[in-house]
Parts: structure tokens; C-alpha cells; sequence
């Protein structure tokens, strides 16, 4: 943390996008967490592709659960909607808000022990109903707001600062929101912001549940030789599968690659993820060798990075249920209770 | 890049533009610290170092320092740095004890210093700790050069120019005023060490267009003018004055003009107001007390009646540029105009002269009539005659008379010494930590973003009545600690050690201004190209460190740094420090008498 409020003064050369903004105006109040802590560096990058992607912030709603990450939510985007819930309850507090009202983004920033501990319920559930979100797991292997306890996600090789063995299997979150049916996966790293801020922008722009987990060192209590989650460990140890571009509507833009590398996918909103393949015989399309091929990087302790699964078919959890189109929170009375005669109507159809 | 050398002297010097742009290198920001502290007596010895006329340039100094100050690359304006010099010398206490001692013990070296303004004075402060003794020969009863004679005494008072004209004088120098000196060789037949020629740039330039003999009685050389007011010899001017020329000088004569009983005085210039010579806030002082400038107005005939000057004839000139911006005047053709006047003040420009150096000595002049000096030595082709401030290279300002002045001092040092002239003294530099605790540092790194203050004046209609009321107040002590605290502490260096580095992206997310990059070394056009935000200020350096464990360089735009320390603050490693550069230019003094003396 700093002493200091962050000067006003930006500089006078600051890139403006189509709104008007410079990326400082989608900053928050300045970060109490340690120096160095890779959760400040994934607040930057939510900055930098909200200020790319061009949303005002009064669209987003940032919902966290407790932890040093998150923490984080107060950090960036002060004019969006927030909502610092309890530990490990994030996703219910965001599949309310999301029931009644759709039309607004929805970032959800979690750590691993709000995650894969306490809230592993919660989690595995929004997933599940494929909640239209964007779920940041800003994962450092330990709890990092109560002084540095292993945590779920901690490899069982990565010892504790002072020595000390982790005696359990970590859980991978991306091979479990895979698995309960997320649409977009991906893992990324927090010390590699032009992987990173892409991949949370074509997570933004994707519908129904899109999952991120950002390994983040934590300076603190787990960025020693002994960690698999520190800036050494993870930069020496990470595999790029692929690189993402998000070619934004109307856009001509277009990057060649060879033919056979590179997944087109179009999204809802008319912009296209352009996903280039670096490793050859992973398919990050394809749910059953995604799932395969991450439990063998994990036994090999490489850290894949990159878009490890996306299904092109959007859904959401509003398809699911059928919901109506107009937002639940802006239905009048009438709608709601639509009067006796309907009621009997509904009634007889189970007669 | 290759990665910068940080233990070159300019490279941090460079940083700090203010001191960087100052002729004499004025340690600005440390003196401005100081005042913020209310510690003036401190902030006077550090300018009295440096430009030896505190008192004088906090209220006359061309300021060269604030265009360049970082402020203006920020926000609009820059630090008050020259008025807050003032509040230090206006505010000190007793220095005496402060000032270099002078060995009762001379050195057996006898200098000659002809003419008594900053030029001179600074070569006789210079080179009178070190055992010289200083002969001063001054034409005039008393010392100062123009800033007596010329500077109108309400923007300077006497007693300030007294107190530090005196101070020198008081160090020990044998001084021969009402002494004018016609002839250069009997000066060096006086068997003089060396010899400093400091008498400036004596002669205003004059116009020959028709009526100008006819109209003498009423046409003055500005700088002659303002002489002559200074000493009192003239106490009142015509109802209706016009100024010719659009330069500092038509800017000190027309306002002195205004307190002489002139009730309608204008100023004329060739060229389009945004072209003139003078100093924005000169021209804005003259404005403020009701004067007109008249642009595009070039002076064709001075209009005669009754054998008297009654006005003068002007031709409307049109500016046109070329595709290099330069400038050139032609007449637009619209109608000639007629300004009736009773007098004129004619503040065209100076001319040096040097009637009274024999031509068969050894100096040698080129085809305009100025010696031939060398650049940094102040060496004429007479090697123990050197020359200095505006008798060098034509008519500049103080700061550069008290720069040119230090040079010479350590040549003619040199030269005694019989040392080589281009073995001049290092500067002394010095950089160390800042850091005070986890978030502390010594200095004050929350940024203000406070826009400048106004510098009071005194009443208008009251100051308009004297010669002597001083049209400036300056600033109290609260008002200079705001100012001060505007100051972003640009010698307070942003250093970097890869070696500490773990690049977690901290500094370059906290970075208020975008300066800090992690990024492919390239060549310096692509590698200004890919920063965050492009370095597109050439005069400012990149800080490129060696190569990092991703194979990447650090880069830093250091244009628009603020010195907030927030990188540091950031930093989990401490590669970055922020740490003070003080930078001391060489001087001929740089022996123990001054660095004592602060
Ligand atoms: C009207 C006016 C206003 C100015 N205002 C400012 C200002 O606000 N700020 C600023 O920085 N600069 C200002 N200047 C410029 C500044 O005054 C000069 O650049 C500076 O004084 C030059 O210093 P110097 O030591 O070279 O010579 P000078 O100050 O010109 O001193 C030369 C001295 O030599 C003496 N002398 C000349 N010939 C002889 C001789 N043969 N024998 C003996 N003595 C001799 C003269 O009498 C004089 O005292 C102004 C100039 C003018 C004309
Ligand atoms: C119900 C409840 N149980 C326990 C805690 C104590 N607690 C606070 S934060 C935290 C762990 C946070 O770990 P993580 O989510 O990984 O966040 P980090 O600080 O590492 O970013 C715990 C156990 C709590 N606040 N509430
Ligand atoms: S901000 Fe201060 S140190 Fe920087 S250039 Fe301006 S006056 Fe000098
Ligand atoms: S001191 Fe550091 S953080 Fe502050 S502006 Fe300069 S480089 Fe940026
Ligand atoms: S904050 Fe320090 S360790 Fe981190 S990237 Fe910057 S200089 Fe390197
Ligand atoms: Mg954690």
C-alpha cells in the first residue's frame, strides 16, 4: 500500500476510447495490499479491458466475496455497482442480482480460499447454471488475508514459507468449472498483462458463465523457492496454449494465422474471438481432451495458460429458466400479478 | 538501447530541468525545499552560490528555468521559481558569518575588472576567497552596471542591489569608480595578472529616418534615458510619450515614463505582438498600468513643426512566415499613420563598443566589431584578457553576465595557476537515498495540484505616483510554502536496480503519468515508438535498464515523472529508490572557502 492518494495529474498524451475516458477513469481509490501483490496487477488489467472494450462503468457490477482479492473490487471502476458480499458467497449474491436485472456485466472477483474452500459449494452451482458472469479467481495458493494458509488450490509439492509440507490434493478449478458445464475457461497469470487483458475481454463479451483463474503471486506469504505460485515458479513453468484476440464488432481487423491453427468463434454481440493454437494436440473446443490434457499438465507440473475451453453455443442461466425478456426487476405490479382470471386459466391447464 | 549510465553527471542533471535550463545551474529545487521550510537563511546561501544576486534576479531574472519547468509539461504553469527566490533573500537572516573568508594572506596575483556590473562583480566574488586581488574600475560613481542604471528602481529598489553589490564590494575589492578606462593598454601596463572585461553592451541603437536630426532636443536612447533617471539628472519627460521598440528596455522606459508625469504614452513595435522581444510578464506589467502597444508599426519620419518634434510618421507592416516558421515584415499597404508626441524614447536595441582597446595589442575582432572569445574559456586571443556577460557576445540578461562571470573566474585562476584553461573543475555530484521508513521519504512526495500563485501588487494608482514604490510585493511565507509545495522535486531521481527486480508489473500499474514500461529492447525510434504512451518529447531522455530475467529491458519516459515515489512506495524489492541528485557546478571556488560557506 502507499502512504499517498494516487496524484490527479495523468499524463497529457493519455490515449481517450470512444467515450471519452482515459483508462485513469476507470480506476478505483488507491490499493491498501502489499507491494508487488499480483492481485493489483489483475485489477490494472480489468482497468485496461474495460477501458479497451469501451463500457461505461455504470454497466458493470463488481461483486466479491472476502479476501485480500477480494478486496480488490474497491481498486478499480469506483462508478460501477458493488457489492462486497460474505466469504465464499459471491455467487449467490450475483445470481440474484443477475435474475433481476440481466442487462448489466457482471464481474465477480474471488480468491482461491473464497472459492475453492468456503464457497466451492456456491461456485460449483453458479457454474452449473452457467450464470452469465465473469468469475476472476485471483489465485496465490493461500489465504492471504489471514496471514498465509494453504489453500484448496495450493499444489501438494508447494511447501509453505517456512517449510512446511501441504499434505492435500489441490482442487483445479478450471478442470471443475469444465466439467459443471462453464463456457469459457481460461487460466492466465498476473505478470503477463498482454495474455491476460484480452482474455478478460473476450470474457466479458462472452454469454453465460466465463471462468478465470489467475495465478497471482502473493508477495507476502507464498513468493518464495519453495512455492509453485510464485513470479519465478509460474513464469518458468508456464505453457501458452494459445493466444486470444477479441476483433470487436464492426471491426476489419484481421490476423492471419496458418490454416488449422487458429478457432474462429462469433459471439452474441456480433465480435469475434480469434483463438491462435501454440500447442498442437490441444483442443481447447473440444470439453473431453480439454480435461484430459489438463490433468496431464498438472501431473507434469507445467501451468498451462491460455483459453483452455470455450463452447461457441452461448447459453446462459436466463435460457435455461426461460425467463421473461424484460428484466424481473423492472416488471410493474399488473405483470407480476396478473389477476384472478389468469390464475384460473394456469389453473386449469393441471386439471 | 544500451542501458543508461546513470553515473554521467547529465544524465540526472538533465532531469531536473530547472537547474538544468538556469546559466549558472542554481540548485532550484533543493533552495525551494527549503523554503517550503521556512528555512530562508539556507535558500539564500544556496542561490548566493549559484547566481550571487538573489535579492536582484528573485525580481529581475529572465527566468530561463520556468519555461522549462516540468509544471508546464503537466499543467499550464510553472513553479514561481524566480519569486520565490526573492522570499529567500527578503527573508533571510544575518549571512555575514556564512560568506567565504578572505585570506589576509593574498596569493601575490593581481586581477583588473573593468566595469562594475554582475560580470565583473561575479569574477572579483569568485577569486577574492582564493588570495586574488581584484581591482574594480567602474566610469560611474557606483557599482551594479545596468541593474543600477538601467532596471527602474520599482522593480528593483536600491537598497536590494546595495546590500548585494556591497556584500562583494565588502569581501575586499580595490574599486576605482568615476574611473573610465580609455585605454586597455594602460591598463595592462599597470602589470595586472589579468585583465576582465565586463563593461557591457553600452550603446542604444539608433534610427536615421528624416526628421531625426531636426527633432534631437526631443528624442532619447532609451537605455541613455533610464541612466539618466537612475542618477536623477532627469526628473520630467513631455505630456506624450511614445515608445519605440518592442524589447524589455521599450517596457522599462515606457512605464518610467508613466511615473515622470507622461499621461499618454504608448508603445510601438514593427513586428506582431506575439512576435516581441520582451518577456510576457514584462508585457503584461506595462498593460496592467493602462499602457497601449501599438503592433505592425514601423517608424517612417519623426513629423517636425515649429522646429520642435510633433509626432511621427508609421508605416502598418504585415508579418508572413515560411514553411521554417520564419518570420519576415512588408508593408500591409493600408494608409500610413500619424502619432502626435512630445518626446520619444527610442528602445531599439544595444550596440558594444570598445573605442578604448587598442586594435594593435593582440585582441583580435572579427567583421561586426566584437572580440573574438572563446566559447568556454572566456579567453580573447590576448591570453590574459578575458571577456564576459555582455561585452562577450552582445547584450543577454544577469544570469548569464553572473554564468560567463563564474567561467572566467575559473580560467583566470587557471591561467594563474598556469594550468591548462580546458582542465576545468568537475561539478560535484552527489546521489543518495531518500528513504526515511517504509512509506517516508525526506521530502514531500503528495503532489499538489494547486495552480500558481499570483505574485500581489502594490496599488496601482499609488505605485503609478513613484519611481521608487516597489510595483511587486512578493510573497508572504504561507503563500511561498504553497508555491513551494507545487514544486515536484525533479532532483529527487527515480533509480533502478534490475538486479533487485522481479518484475511484478507494481510500479508500472501505480505509475500516475504512464513513465514506467517492461518491454523488447529496441533501437531508440521503435523503442520511444511502443511505450505505453509514446515518448514523443525528444528532449527528454529514456532510462533503459540491462536486460531482466524475461528478457525484457525496463524503460522509463522521464518527461513527465512526477517524482511522487510511488514506484518505490510500490516496489516489494526496493529496485526503485528515489534519491536525491545534488548537482554543484564546477566552480573557480569550488575549494574549501565556498563549499564552507554553505
Ligand atoms: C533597460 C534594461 C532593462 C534590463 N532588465 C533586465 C532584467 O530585468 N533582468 C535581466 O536579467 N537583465 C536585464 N537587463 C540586461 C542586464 O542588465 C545586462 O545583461 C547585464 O547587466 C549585463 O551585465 P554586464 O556585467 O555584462 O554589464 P553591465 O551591467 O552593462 O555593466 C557594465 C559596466 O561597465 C561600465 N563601463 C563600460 N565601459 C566602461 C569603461 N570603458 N570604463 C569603465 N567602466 C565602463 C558601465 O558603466 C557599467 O557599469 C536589462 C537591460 C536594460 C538595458
Ligand atoms: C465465514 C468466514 N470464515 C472465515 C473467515 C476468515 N477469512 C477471511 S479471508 C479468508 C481466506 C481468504 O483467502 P483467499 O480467498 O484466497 O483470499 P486472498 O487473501 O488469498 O486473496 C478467511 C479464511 C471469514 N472472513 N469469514
Ligand atoms: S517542478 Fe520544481 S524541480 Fe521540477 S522543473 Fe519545476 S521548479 Fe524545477
Ligand atoms: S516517481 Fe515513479 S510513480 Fe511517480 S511519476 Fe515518476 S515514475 Fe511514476
Ligand atoms: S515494482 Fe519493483 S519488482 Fe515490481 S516490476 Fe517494478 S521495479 Fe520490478
Ligand atoms: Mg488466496
Amino acid at each position: 500500500m502507499t502512504h499517498i492518494a494516487k496524484p490527479k495529474f495523468q499524463h497529457p498524451k493519455l490515449p481517450v476510447n470512444g467515450l471519452g475516458l482515459t483508462r485513469r477513469n476507470y480506476e478505483g481509490v488507491v490499493s491498501t495490499l502489499c507491494a508487488g501483490c499480483g492481485h493489483d496487477s489483475i485489477s490494472a488489467a480489468i482497468i485496461e479491458a474495460c477501458f479497451e472494450l469501451e463500457i461505461p462503468a455504470h454497466r458493470i457490477a463488481k461483486i466479491s466475496g472476502i479476501g485480500c482479492s477480494s478486496k480488490t473490487t474497491n481498486y478499480f471502476l469506483s462508478r460501477a455497482h458493488g457489492f462486497n458480499s460474505v466469504h465464499g458467497r459471491m455467487p449467490s449474491v450475483a445470481t440474484g442480482a443477475n435474475l433481476a436485472n440481466p442487462d448489466l456485466t457482471y464481474l465477480g472477483v474471488s480468491g482461491d480460499g473464497d472459492t475453492a474452500s468456503i464457497g466451492l459449494g456456491q461456485f460449483s452451482h453458479a457454474v452449473r447454471r452457467r450464470l452469465n458472469m465473469v468469475y476472476i479467481v485471483e489465485n496465490n495458493g493461500t489465504y492471504g488475508l489471514t496471514k498465509g494458509q494453504f489453500s484448496a488450490t495450493n499444489d501438494k509439492i508447494s511447501k509453505s514459507r517456512k517449510g512446511v509440507e501441504n499434505r492435500f490434493e489441490s482442487i483445479d478449478l478450471c478442470s471443475l468449472a469444465i466439467e459443471l458445464g462453464a463456457g469459457f475457461v481460461a487460466r492466465s497469470f498476473s505478470g503477463d498483462k498482454a495474455q491476460l487483458v484480452p482474455l478478460i475481454k473476450a470474457a466479458m463479451s462472452y454469454r453465460g458463465f466465463a471462468f478465470l483463474d489467475v495465478i497471482s503471486p502473493c508477495v507476502t506469504f507464498n513468493n518464495h523457492s519453495n512455492s509453485t505460485k510464485s513470479y519465478d515458479y509460474v513464469r518458468e513453468h508456464n505453457e501458452v496454449l494459445d493466444v486470444l484476440d477479441l476483433v470487436p464488432q464492426r471491426s476489419e481487423i484481421s490476423t492471419d494465422y496458418q490454416p488449422g491453427t487458429s478457432v474462429e468463434v462469433t459471439l452474441h454481440d456480433g465480435s469475434e474471438i480469434k483463438l491462435h493454437k501454440l500447442s498442437q494436440d490441444y483442443d481447447p473446443s473440444d470439453h473431453g481432451s480439454a480435461l484430459l490434457n489438463l490433468y496431464q499438465y498438472k501431473q507434469q507440473n507445467t501451468v498451462a495458460t491460455g483459453v483452455l475451453y470455450l463452447d461457441p453455443n452461448e447459453s446462459d442461466m436466463h435460457d435455461l429458466l426461460m425467463t421473461c425478456e424484460q428484466p424481473l426487476n423492472t416488471l410493474r405490479d399488473n405483470a407480476l400479478c396478473p389477476g384472478s382470471a389468469v390464475l384460473d386459466t394456469l389453473n386449469s391447464q393441471f386439471k | 538501447m544500451k542501458p543508461t549510465d546513470v553515473a554521467d553527471p547529465t544524465y540526472f542533471h538533465k532531469v531536473v530541468d530547472c537547474q538544468w535550463a538556469c546559466p549558472a545551474h542554481t540548485p532550484v529545487p533543493e533552495y525551494i525545499r527549503l523554503i517550503a521550510q521556512r528555512r530562508y537563511s539556507d535558500a539564500f546561501m544556496i542561490n548566493w552560490k549559484s547566481n550571487v544576486f538573489p535579492g536582484v534576479l528573485g525580481r529581475t531574472c529572465d527566468r530561463p528555468c520556468e519555461p522549462a519547468c516540468r509544471r508546464t509539461r503537466i499543467e499550464q504553469k510553472p513553479v514561481a521559481i524566480c519569486r520565490l527566490k526573492r522570499v529567500a533573500a527578503d527573508n533571510r537572516g544575518d549571512v555575514s558569518h556564512r560568506l567565504p573568508a578572505i585570506p589576509s594572506q593574498k596569493n601575490g596575483k593581481r586581477i583588473a575588472l573593468i566595469g562594475a556590473g554582475p560580470a565583473s562583480l561575479t569574477v572579483a566574488r569568485d577569486l577574492l576567497p582564493l588570495g586574488y586581488e581584484c581591482v574594480l574600475f567602474e566610469k560611474d560613481r557606483q557599482s551594479g552596471g545596468l541593474m543600477r542604471t538601467n532596471i527602474p528602481s520599482f522593480r528593483l529598489p536600491v537598497d536590494v542591489l546595495d546590500d548585494e553589490v556591497e556584500r562583494i564590494l565588502d569581501l575586499g575589492v580595490e574599486v576605482r569608480f568615476n574611473t573610465e578606462v580609455s585605454s586597455l593598454k594602460s591598463v595592462l601596463n599597470e602589470g595586472f595578472d589579468a585583465v576582465f572585461i565586463g563593461t557591457g553592451a553600452p550603446r542604444g541603437k539608433d534610427l536615421a529616418i528624416t526628421g531625426r536630426r531636426q527633432a534631437n532636443a526631443n528624442i532619447h536612447l532609451g537605455i541613455d534615458f533610464l541612466t539618466s533617471v537612475a542618477f536623477k539628472h532627469t526628473e520630467s519627460i513631455g505630456r506624450r510619450v511614445l515608445v519605440i521598440g518592442g524589447g524589455n528596455t521599450a517596457m522599462d522606459c515606457c512605464r518610467t515614463a508613466l511615473r515622470m508625469g507622461g499621461d499618454d504614452v504608448r508603445v510601438t513595435v514593427r513586428s506582431p505582438r506575439e512576435d516581441m522581444k520582451a518577456s510576457d510578464w514584462e508585457i503584461e506589467d506595462a498593460e496592467r498600468e493602462g499602457i497601449p502597444i501599438l503592433d505592425n508599426h514601423s517608424p517612417i519620419e519623426f513629423l517636425i513643426e515649429d522646429g520642435r518634434l510633433h509626432g511621427v510618421v508609421f508605416e502598418r507592416m504585415q508579418a508572413h512566415y515560411d514553411g521554417f516558421g520564419r518570420r519576415s515584415l512588408s508593408p500591409s499597404g493600408e494608409p500610413p499613420v500619424v502619432i502626435e508626441c512630445d518626446d520619444v524614447l527610442m528602445a531599439i536595441g544595444q550596440n558594444n563598443a570598445f573605442p578604448w582597446i587598442e586594435r594593435d595589442i593582440g585582441i583580435v575582432f572579427d567583421d561586426t566589431g566584437m572580440p573574438v572569445v572563446d566559447a568556454q574559456t572566456f579567453q580573447s586571443t590576448l591570453p590574459e584578457v578575458f571577456f564576459g556577460g555582455d561585452a562577450a557576445w552582445g547584450p543577454k540578461n544577469i544570469i548569464w553576465a553572473v554564468a560567463h562571470g563564474h567561467q572566467a573566474a575559473i580560467s583566470i585562476d587557471l591561467k594563474c595557476r598556469e594550468i591548462s584553461l580546458t582542465n576545468r573543475p568537475p561539478p560535484m555530484t552527489n546521489l543518495f537515498s531518500q528513504k526515511m521508513g517504509i512509506h517516508e521519504w525526506s521530502y514531500e512526495n503528495d503532489i499538489s495540484i494547486e495552480q500558481r500563485l499570483a505574485v500581489p501588487h502594490a496599488d496601482l494608482a499609488k505605485s503609478l505616483k513613484s519611481l521608487t514604490t516597489e510595483v511587486e510585493l512578493g510573497y508572504d511565507g504561507q503563500m511561498a510554502m504553497e508555491e513551494a509545495t507545487r514544486c515536484l522535486n525533479c532532483d529527487i531521481q527515480t533509480v533502478f536496480s534490475e538486479s533487485l527486480c522481479i518484475e511484478c508489473d507494481a510500479c508500472v500499474d501505480i505509475c500516475p503519468v504512464d513513465c514506467i514500461n517492461f518491454t523488447q529492447n529496441e533501437e531508440e525510434t521503435p523503442l520511444r515508438a511502443q511505450l505505453r504512451v509514446p515518448a514523443t518529447n525528444l528532449d527528454q531522455d529514456l532510462y533503459v535498464s540491462d536486460y531482466l530475467n524475461t528478457g525484457r529491458v525496463m524503460v522509463k519516459d522521464e518527461d513527465v515523472c512526477l517524482h511522487c515515489g510511488l514506484c518505490a512506495e510500490r516496489c516489494p524489492t526496493s529496485a526503485w529508490d528515489m534519491q536525491k541528485f545534488l548537482f554543484l557546478d564546477g566552480m573557480a571556488t569550488a575549494s574549501q572557502e565556498l563549499a564552507d560557506a554553505n
